[in-house]
């Protein structure tokens, strides 16, 4: 029998409608998960280079714990695994949120990390012989140069999580991947589905990009 | 007179390394204190242990009326004493996401709460002053060094302090820049200012300078006029040091 794959534009079109839906919820549990990791990020990037060890070492245990794991267990752990703790079920939006926000702020504490600890000790020095507080010190003269060289890092972590959420697709909710899969289970086209959804991941992390790029390139231009 | 520095019996380790050994050091309000010495001396340290940059292990030292206590006690003290004690850097440490004039409004609005509109005008005069007033709206990297440093300079003199300590303020410079440092640090001991100045500027330091302090090894070996240091130094370190750094 002879084989002859050829691509069905027509039925990678009729697919966009139905996998457009997911989009949205691709982008909440996306940009939802990074606001939140991005809280935790802050927090615990700093507990981390923090001199007390008690505030030091819950914030590296924090960070190495979600860092080490897969976010794929991390997201079957809260949709299965936490529910019998909290005595009733996480609906897979939240569970899905949770996990990149987790999962994203582990490293995102480290970029933070990275940031605060490449500033010159000069300009912290310089900060407090004028008699500035430790506090008034660090946000006004280390942070905002420390967060322009967390531009880079930060956009590669939302990308990577972006990415991450099409894994969700095994807890149920209806992002991209999870969209497509219930799509193929009708029509059978996965080759012209999947590449798609590809394009629509696509779309979304250029966009992001160029966003991220013009921010840095404004930022950059002063220091 | 009124003594602004009072180190008594101070000592400063890194480590086992006994970096500063029984200083005895007072600093009169109006004097220009120059200190020299080998590098690792411990001079740098000596000066950044007045503002509290670095802790000591032992003794006293009284900066305005202050008493800092050993091993970063005291931390009132400190935040007193940094309001009242300007410092200039080898690297300017000028904060390059602010412009010129944010750079010098910075302090005294978030120090001492003065207004936006206030700090602004002191900004502009003390640009004028060091000679850099059409440079305000620049970035610190769109300025020369040279420049830089006496930002750097109206950047401390904006908390109006009481005492300016220089940390070599023109060991990074070019040479044909350090010149206008000199000079505007020239302008302000004549204007009265007490300074301590860390430098390796011999001729600055024969002419501007009351008082010569040579530090050897963490101790202070040789002090006195700069006639006195220069011409005719009584100590064999000193004598030493000299004949290096005087023969070029």
């Amino acid at each position: 029998m002879e084989f002859q794959f050829q691509f069905d534009w027509q039925a990678a079109i009729d697919s966009i409608p139905y996998l457009a839906k997911g989009i949205p919820y691709t982008l909440m549990i996306s940009f939802g998960g990074l606001a939140i990791g991005f809280v935790l990020g802050i927090v615990f990037g700093l507990l981390s280079i923090n001199k007390k060890w008690f505030l030091r070492w819950p914030a590296t245990a924090y960070i190495e714990i979600f860092r080490g794991t897969p976010i794929l267990v991390q997201v079957l752990f809260i949709f299965y695994g936490l529910p019998d703790l909290v005595g009733g079920p996480i609906d897979p939006l939240t569970a899905g949120i949770a996990a990149i926000a987790l999962n994203s702020g582990a490293y995102i504490s480290e970029v933070v990390r990275g940031g605060v600890q490449s500033i010159d000790k000069g300009q912290s020095e310089a900060g407090l012989s004028l008699g500035l507080s430790r506090t008034q010190t660090f946000w006004s003269i280390i942070w905002p140069q420390a967060f322009r060289r967390m531009i880079p890092p930060l956009g590669n972590q939302a990308i990577v999580s972006i990415k991450d959420t099409s894994l969700f697709s095994v807890i149920g909710v209806g992002e991209l991947v999870r969209q497509g899969q219930v799509y193929i289970a009708n029509t059978f086209t996965a080759f012209e589905v999947y590449f798609v959804v590809a394009l629509m991941y696509l779309a979304i992390t250029l966009s992001l990009s160029l966003i991220l790029r013009l921010l840095e390139r404004r930022g950059v231009a002063s220091v | 007179m009124t003594q602004i520095v009072k180190m008594k019996g101070m000592n400063k380790y890194f480590g086992k390394l006994h970096v500063l050994k029984d200083i005895d050091l007072t600093v009169e309000q109006g004097e220009v204190v120059v200190i020299i010495g080998a590098s690792g001396s411990g001079k740098s340290t000596l000066i950044r242990c007045v503002n509290g940059l670095e802790e000591f292990e032992s003794g006293t030292l009284e900066v305005d009326g202050q008493k800092l206590a050993p091993k970063g006690g005291n931390q009132q003290a400190l935040a007193e004493i940094r309001k009242e004690v300007g410092m200039v850097f080898q690297q300017f440490n000028l904060f390059p996401h602010l412009t010129v004039r944010k750079n010098i409004m910075l302090a005294p609005m978030k120090v001492k709460n003065t207004s936006q509109v206030v700090a602004n005008a002191t900004a502009e005069r003390l640009l004028e002053r060091v000679g850099i007033g059409s440079q305000a709206d620049k970035y610190p990297n769109q300025l020369s060094g040279g420049q830089q440093q006496r930002v750097a300079i109206a950047r401390a003199l904006a908390m109006e302090p009481r005492l300016m300590l220089f940390d070599e303020p023109t060991s990074a410079l070019d040479p044909e820049m350090i010149g206008e440092v000199l000079d505007v640090m020239r302008e302000l001991a004549k204007e009265g200012m007490t300074m301590m100045v860390v430098t390796h500027e011999m001729g600055f330091a024969r002419e501007v300078a009351d008082r010569v302090i040579y530090i050897h090894e963490g101790q202070i070996v040789e002090e006195g006029r700069p006639e006195d240091v220069f011409d005719n130094p009584q100590n064999e370190r000193t004598q030493a040091f000299l004949s290096r750094v005087l023969a070029h």
